[in-house]
């Protein structure tokens, strides 16, 4: 990739800053792109090594804050006339309510993802549990002298062992796996809310 | 290392970095890189602070053809400097109460 490139695809990633922000943003990079070439790096080295336009574009927009951006967007452009406010004002039953039911929906969205991973962790918790107490019942039998059923309940229990094992490491990747996706979800939105004022 | 800390360094480090001479992104990078990593956007979010903060301006100067910022401090910038100097000292008292157990100990071992 060489230096234009570079900026245009980085222009596509910010769309939705202000344009002095991404002025700025581009003018920046062409500049060390630049200094880079100069030092007696090729174009394409020096892009290289910048890294993607997706990665620092979303960097940019993790580290804008998003009550800045929130303030940037919702700022009306001209000063609300009376009858706005009236209008806002007696319509506050409406849209109230819904936006607590916005807020209860993600919310509760989210606990049930949670939960899910909660119950995979459960599943680990009694997979143990019944390995220990399969060793327990069975070394009893054998004591009291009903080797068969204590031989198999050990057995049980060895396999249980195992399962719990393959669990762990299934829900140590579910949970890592969930904080990620909580993660892009945050920049997604963020990015959305970008967007959606401009232009 | 603490993220709020890092911040509050980065800041003193890129003021410190210009602080001899005007300097322009790239140098500045260049310069810090064998004491503390920063990436590009991250030294432009720094710039941008302590510029709204008047700790340094901006003059655009030709070089080699081109177009070039450069980054001048202010007098408010070197006084952030001498500021995180006499608070360096602060910290390194807060440091040795951190630690002072631990030295107890190490003592305590060697008598």
């Amino acid at each position: 990739m060489n230096k234009q490139e570079f900026l245009d695809n980085l222009k596509g990633a910010l769309s939705g800053l202000t344009q002095s922000e991404i002025d700025g943003r581009l003018a920046f990079y062409a500049e060390m792109i630049d200094d880079k070439v100069e030092e007696g790096m090729s174009e394409e080295q020096a892009v290289t090594e910048l890294g993607s336009a997706e990665d620092i574009a979303s960097q940019i927009i993790s580290e804008i804050p998003i009550t800045r951006l929130i303030k940037e967007r919702v700022k009306p452009k001209r000063r609300l006339s009376v009858w706005e406010f009236v209008l806002l004002f007696l319509g506050f039953p409406v849209w109230f309510p819904l936006l607590i039911a916005v807020f209860a929906i993600i919310f509760t969205v989210y606990v049930a993802v949670w939960s899910v991973i909660l119950s995979l962790w459960a599943v680990f918790v009694s997979f143990i549990a019944l390995a220990l107490f399969g060793a327990v019942c069975g070394v009893l039998s054998i004591i009291c002298s009903n080797s068969l059923k204590g031989i198999s309940l050990i057995g049980l229990s060895i396999v249980s062992l195992g399962l719990s094992i393959l669990m762990f490491f299934a829900c140590l990747a579910a949970t890592k796996g969930i904080l990620l996706l909580t993660k892009k979800t945050a920049i997604y939105i963020k990015s959305s809310f970008i967007k959606k004022g401009d232009l | 290392m603490d993220v709020q800390l890092k911040r509050g360094l980065l800041d003193v480090c890129v003021l410190a970095a210009i602080k001899d001479e005007d300097s322009y992104g790239y140098k500045i990078i260049k310069d810090m890189k064998p004491y503390i990593e920063l990436s590009e956007s991250t030294l432009y979010t720094i710039l941008k602070r302590l510029e709204t903060a008047n700790m340094l301006n901006v003059k655009t100067a030709e070089h080699s053809g081109r177009l070039r910022k450069y980054y001048h401090i202010t007098d408010t910038g070197l006084k952030r400097i001498e500021d995180f100097k006499s608070e360096w000292q602060e910290i390194v008292s807060i440091y040795k109460f951190v630690t002072k157990e631990e030295n107890q100990n190490e003592q305590a071992g060697v008598s």
